[in-house]
């Protein structure tokens, strides 16, 4: 997958200047940056959930395979399907734990030969099976905040997607909900490629194979502020010898 | 460092007067009051029902035709299944194309389309005309293409332009009170945006557009002037047998004798075997 020259703007505000940089397969990348340098902007115009913002429009080209996604031929369902999304906020649907696993290959028409096991498969792979295998029938609401963040991210790899785009997935949980979803990215590492934004500096340096550092910086004559991407390489590289000061300065706490 | 306790601080007793002075209640009589006044009118007016018509308060009252040769032993049968038949052919009409206007202009419409604008504007002043309009619109429309107006399905159509801008409104609100996450999240699984809606938002609104709907026909249900308008009949001694037939609603069974002529013939020609139906269900 992979973004060139991707600007993307808000009616006349333009929130992400330029991007370029290519996602590893089967790989983890951590997207990491002050607060409105447009991470989650980015984010959601890798799978055009931009379409949902009437005023959102990108430029510039996102390959998939080699095929843009933005291409006219090309169905933004699919586009969704194949590359899932998971939220800030936990947010299950007001249904039986059951449901909401199996809402994505319902409603994508999956010819799954027992959905049962599929449930139980995306379930038991996103380390939440043991906790609920005997409430499938109860709503979803009555799990923790930890609970629902990881059934979201059950019923995100129930569809079978390529890729998963995390935003912030962990920002709402406490260490140990954290440390169980960083595993289960180790871990779904081998089958999907993972697109992350964080702001916890430790996390990214923990799960994330390569690192893209954003910043935004104010347009002179009009205030705006555009994020741009300052830097992408190694995580490794990125937390030991940013090329860039600015890279330095935020992972060393100094800056934004 | 010092412990909480030891720390001077103001008495949390309370020293001031709080409610008990003289204005607070006068202030709390005034509303007891009002209250004991709504209910008291309310009790009486229930009282004095009872007791002037409780020598009527017999299964004749609604299972009779009302009647002027026999008042004492009239009913408001016709008047009652008018009523419900006009209601659901209302709600017929009026619940699955509001919701799915409601649904398309909240969910699919791109507001910032010069014709999605002139609706919007056009719906909240439609839900402030007068409902004698909507007699009217139907009455002359049947007229100019000759169908009869004094039937249940003219009221019906009547009401049901009525209400149809209320419940339009209250569908969207209902609708734009589901949050955008479970609409998000929903797409980002791979739904297209009609599932979505038909899966997720559609059933987390019903609760919000069942209460909206009952509301709307409600205030149908108590509208007189649009179904005099259509000259719905004001004396009927059958009971209405389909859409087609002449119907009388509830506020509207007291007799003239005028009219008692008139409709009554017309009802005999209108007779229609279903009636027998309707009379074994009811009687
Ligand atoms: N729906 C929107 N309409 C208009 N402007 C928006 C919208 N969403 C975001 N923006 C603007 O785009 C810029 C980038 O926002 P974005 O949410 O992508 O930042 P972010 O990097 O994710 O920040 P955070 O780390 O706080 O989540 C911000 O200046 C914001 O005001
Ligand atoms: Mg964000």
């Amino acid at each position: 997958m992979e973004c060139d020259g991707v600007d993307v703007y808000y009616g006349d505000f333009k929130a992400v200047c330029d991007v370029s940089l290519g996602f590893g397969y089967n790989e983890i990348t951590a997207l990491i940056g002050p607060s409105g340098c447009g991470k989650s902007t980015l984010l959601r115009s890798l799978n055009r959930m931009n379409d949902l913002i009437p005023e959102a429009r990108v430029e510039g080209a996102v390959t998939f395979h080699g095929q843009s996604i933005y291409a006219k031929d090309v169905d933004p369902i699919e586009v969704r399907r194949r590359i899932g999304m998971v939220f800030q906020k936990p947010n299950p649907f007001p249904k039986s734990i059951y449901d909401n696993v199996a809402y994505g290959p319902r409603v994508t028409g999956m010819k799954a030969a027992d959905m049962d096991d599929l449930v139980e498969e995306a379930l038991t792979r996103s380390a939440l099976w043991d906790e609920v295998k005997d409430k499938l029938k109860q709503s979803a609401y009555g799990l923790s905040g930890g609970q629902q963040q990881r059934l979201c991210i059950a019923r995100t790899i129930a569809v079978r997607p390529e890729v998963i785009l995390m935003d912030e997935p962990c920002s709402a949980l406490d260490p140990i909900a954290t440390s169980r979803i960083e595993d289960l990215m180790a871990e779904l590492r081998d089958d999907y490629s993972i697109i992350i934004v964080t702001h916890n500096m430790q996390q990214a340096a923990r799960v994330a194979d390569r690192t893209a550092f954003f910043t935004a910086l104010a347009d002179e004559t009009t205030g705006d502020r555009t994020g741009l991407l300052v830097e992408y390489d190694l995580t490794n590289k990125i937390f030991s010898s940013p090329a860039d000061e600015r890279t330095e300065k935020y992972i060393t706490g100094r800056f934004g | 460092m010092a412990s909480l306790g030891s720390i001077a601080t103001a008495p949390l007793r309370a020293e001031r007067e709080g409610d008990k002075n003289a204005k607070s209640i006068v202030f709390l009589g005034l509303l007891w009051f009002a209250i004991l006044f709504a209910v008291l009118a309310l009790v009486v007016l229930l009282v004095t029902a009872f007791f002037d018509g409780r020598t009527r308060l017999d299964a004749d009252l609604i299972t009779q035709y009302s009647s002027t040769v026999f008042p004492e032993r009239a009913g408001a049968r016709a008047a009652i299944l008018g009523s419900a038949m006009v209601i659901v052919t209302t709600a017929a009409l009026a619940i699955p194309l509001g919701v799915a206007a409601g649904v398309y202009l909240e969910e699919f419409a791109d507001p910032r389309r010069w014709y999605n604008k002139l609706i919007e504007v056009n719906l909240t002043n439609l839900a402030a005309v007068p409902a004698i309009v909507y007699g009217m619109l139907t009455a002359g429309v049947a007229l100019s293409i000759g169908l009869p107006r004094r039937v249940v399905l003219a009221g019906a159509i009547a009401l049901a332009l009525l209400v149809l801008p209320v419940i339009i409104i209250t569908t969207r609100e209902a609708m734009r009170s589901v949050p955008q996450e479970i609409r998000q999240g929903s797409l980002a699984l791979g739904a297209t945006p009609l599932q979505t809606v038909w899966r997720q938002t559609l059933p987390s609104a019903i609760p919000g557009i069942a209460t909206g709907s009952i509301l709307a026909l409600s205030r149908a249900l108590g509208e007189a002037a649009p179904l005099l308008l259509l000259g719905g009949l004001v004396f009927v001694t059958y009971d209405p047998n389909g859409l087609m037939s002449g119907f009388t609603t509830s506020y509207r069974s007291r007799s003239s004798t005028g009219r008692h002529s008139h409709s009554w013939r017309f009802s005999r020609s209108h007779r229609q075997p279903l009636s027998c139906f309707w009379s074994c269900c009811c009687s």
